[in-house]
């Protein structure tokens, strides 16, 4: 028996598929939302370091697990090799319902105005793909004002001079700090620094109808064992469900969109929940799967009308994979700084994302979320033991002791760090996977050095009596969990995937709404300018939709 | 077979003498003495157990061996660790057969210090021989550490950190009750 055809597939709901849903299913459009995994719940691995989100040595808590997926990895030299969803090479995004929103920490950033021109405001790089948005901040600002009224953010923006200009505050008040970020804020403002409270998509006060946040220390990398965290899961795709025009399919594989004779896109082929092939129809397709897997889905999209893949005709899709180059310092104090509030993270500075002199963009910087017992085993300072008595003393003395001042340095857009299909590796369902290749922009450890050293400074104020760097931007393959930047915005189609909406150029109803579109990807963490950007697309389908376009 | 429906006491320990010495007869008494654990054999548990205790020794805290570390690697070996069957196998005789070579002895029959200074130069690169070819020391090194602070550090559910020892040494409180309100205002 057929499924019935429907207006709209969303393929992913995770930040961004989530809420292309909602507006879809909202606006009267029928949808058909798809999942690769299934419902996660805090019991599924409860506090388990060893198997959450963010260690993952025994595995992923909410998926891919290790038997059905793996990637390719492409070294300089051309060789390969396989690695699996637990190891970090894969970088991974959680593959359940909500997919990173149900696990991640949660802070909730808005990019900055030079974020969005970052080519008039830096000039053109060598061996940088950098350029404009194909808008500005300020039309993507009533998004990020939907996605923190809709999901529910905690914050207080008035005490970031450098946020870009807001209409409206957070729907919630800021969480106090803990001790050590207490420590560091009032270090900051000794030193001249603007510190504030990180906006957290997290519930300081009951919202939404879940319950305030009980300050776990497990959080980022957790589902919360309360509701308190808000994702995709928790909001928007309950409501997506209650107009009774959405339909989630959970379990269920896209492996590749369906072209038909007159080369138009008609739907997808996904593997249900008991892998047997499906088909299933639609008037438009919007894929939303993580900057890896979208590329992934339309590459492996091959027809004689689109031999290289959906929307790749130049080449483009896949290109400029970006994560987050994490750079900072780690200080031990003379007396305790952990007093178990968690999540850890609370306090920020944006003082040295953008303007500095020589350097590309910068970040932002914060206190860390708590660091598991095991996480900390591979907290030393250089030259320190890995193992025996005096490695086990260190983490008996100083657990306690230790604060780290980090942020994630936006990275240098670059045309070699990539996402293609591997020509012989398959997954479970033989659907061709992810190999990944490439290397950050040499110049991103400039950027990471003024971080870390900013942040070394700011950990010696608040008081640690030694302290080191943690320096990132090395050269290796960028992505992980902030991945972005593979199916580029743009207005000229020979140098991006898809144009301002996120429709595919030259395809009319096919879609992408997720961190594939970001141009470049702030020195911010990105998920809500991901929400945003759902709130967009959706938003533009939806509009058109009730003017009668199909997009045919 | 033939059903047994009322087994005494001492017809079961008949059985069970019959049933291991045929064991012995079929396999040529080859065959390793029954083992408690899944994947490792009772004389690679000696072994291991002296491992894990090199990267986590006892002190005023339960060291790797006592926390249950051993069976943490036994029990990942036959789970999310499969993959890595060969390679302590292959390791863990490695180590065995230099220590014959080399001393004369066990691993686990050596002084402290002695196993110690082996781990350094495995750690290191620095073992010689067939045995070691293609870097094994190095990378089995680097898995018996890192699973070694798993086992140590991560949860007791996986059949490390017996009685939640690491969380202790390191004063937190497990588990974490879930509904309490621990901010001040």
């Amino acid at each position: 028996m057929g499924n019935k055809h429907v207006n709209a597939i969303v393929v992913g709901a995770g930040a961004g598929g989530g809420i292309v849903a909602k507006e879809l299913s909202v606006a009267g459009l029928s949808v058909v939302l798809f999942e690769r995994g299934g419902w996660a719940t805090y019991d599924d691995t409860d506090t388990d370091e060893l198997k959450s989100q963010r260690t993952t040595p025994l595995g992923n808590a909410y998926g891919p697990d290790d038997s059905r997926y793996k990637r390719v990895i492409a070294n300089a030299d051309g060789s390969t090799y396989t690695v699996l969803p637990s190891e970090g090479g894969y970088n991974n995004n959680a593959a359940c319902v909500g997919s990173g929103t149900v696990s991640y920490g949660a802070m909730a950033w808005r990019f900055m105005q030079e974020d969005f021109k970052l080519k008039t405001t830096y000039g053109a790089i060598e061996g940088s793909t950098l350029a404009d948005w194909p808008f500005t901040y300020e039309d993507l600002e009533p998004c990020y004002e939907k996605a923190e009224w809709e999901i529910g953010v905690s914050g207080d923006a008035t005490q970031n001079p450098f946020g870009a200009p807001r209409n409206k505050p957070y729907p919630m008040p800021p969480f106090s700090h803990n001790k050590e970020a207490q420590l560091l804020y009032d270090a900051a403002k000794r030193l001249g620094y603007h510190p504030f409270p990180i906006p957290m998509l997290r519930n300081s006060i009951p919202y939404g109808g879940r319950p305030a946040c009980i300050r776990m220390r497990t959080c980022c990398g957790y589902a919360c064992p309360v509701n308190a965290k808000c994702g995709t899961q928790n909001t928007v795709i309950p409501i997506a469900i209650a107009t009774g025009n959405c339909e989630l399919r959970i379990n269920s594989v896209v492996s590749e969109i369906l072209v038909n004779e007159q080369g138009k896109i008609t739907g997808v082929t996904y593997f249900d929940e008991k892998n047997r092939k499906q088909t299933q129809t639609a008037d438009l397709v919007v894929v939303s799967c993580s900057a890896t897997e979208t590329a992934r889905l339309l590459l492996n999209s091959k027809s004689k009308f689109f031999p290289n893949g959906i929307g790749n005709e130049n080449d483009w899709v896949g290109r400029n994979l970006q994560g987050h180059a994490y750079t900072g310092a780690y200080g031990i104090f003379e007396d305790e700084v952990y007093d178990d509030l968690g999540p850890g993270a609370s306090v920020a500075i944006s003082d040295f994302n953008h303007h500095n002199p020589g350097i590309m963009g910068g970040g932002v910087l914060c206190n860390e979320f708590i660091r598991m017992p095991y996480s900390f085993t591979g907290i030393r300072p250089p030259g320190s033991a890995s193992w025996g008595k005096e490695h086990k003393a260190f983490q008996r003395l100083n657990f306690k002791r230790v604060a780290q001042a980090v942020g994630p340095y936006q990275e240098i857009p670059n045309f070699e760090a990539r996402v293609e299909v591997d020509p012989v590796v398959k997954d479970f369902w033989g659907i061709p996977v992810v190999r990944l290749s490439g290397s950050r922009h040499e110049k991103d450890v400039e950027g990471c050095r003024l971080m870390s050293e900013k942040a070394e400074l700011w950990l010696k104020e608040a008081g640690a009596i030694h302290t080191w760097q943690s320096l990132g931007g090395g050269k290796g393959i960028s992505g992980g969990q902030h991945q972005a930047g593979t199916c580029r915005m743009g207005n000229d189609p020979k140098t991006s995937v898809t144009d301002k909406f996120g429709r595919i150029h030259a395809v009319p109803n096919l879609f992408v709404a997720d961190g594939s579109l970001n141009v470049n990807n702030g020195g911010f963490n990105p998920a809500l300018t991901i929400m945003a950007l759902g709130f967009r697309v959706g938003g533009y389908i939806a509009s058109e939709w009730s003017k009668g376009n199909r997009f045919k | 077979m033939e059903k047994q429906t009322k087994l005494t006491r001492r017809s079961f320990i008949a059985l069970s003498v019959l049933g291991a010495g045929g064991m012995c007869l079929l396999s040529r008494c080859t065959n390793p003495p029954l083992s408690p654990w899944r994947f490792i054999t009772v004389q690679e548990s000696n072994l291991l157990d002296a491992l894990v205790e090199q990267i986590i020794p006892t002190d005023e805290w339960l060291g790797g061996r006592d926390a249950g570390v051993t069976n943490f690697i036994d029990m990942q070996l036959t789970g999310p660790y499969t993959r890595y069957q060969e390679t302590y196998r292959k390791g863990l005789m490695a180590i065995q057969e230099t220590c014959k070579t080399k001393f004369q002895k066990r691993f686990e029959e050596l002084p402290f210090e002695k196993q110690t200074q082996f781990l350094e130069a495995m750690e290191a690169g620095k073992m010689e021989g067939k045995l070691w070819e293609k870097g094994l020391d190095r990378q089995f090194f680097r898995l018996i550490r890192d699973h070694s602070l798993q086992g140590f550090y991560g949860s007791p559910r996986h059949g490390g950190n017996k009685n939640n020892v690491s969380y202790k040494m390191m004063r937190l409180d497990y588990p974490v009750i879930i509904g309490q309100n621990r901010y001040n205002n």
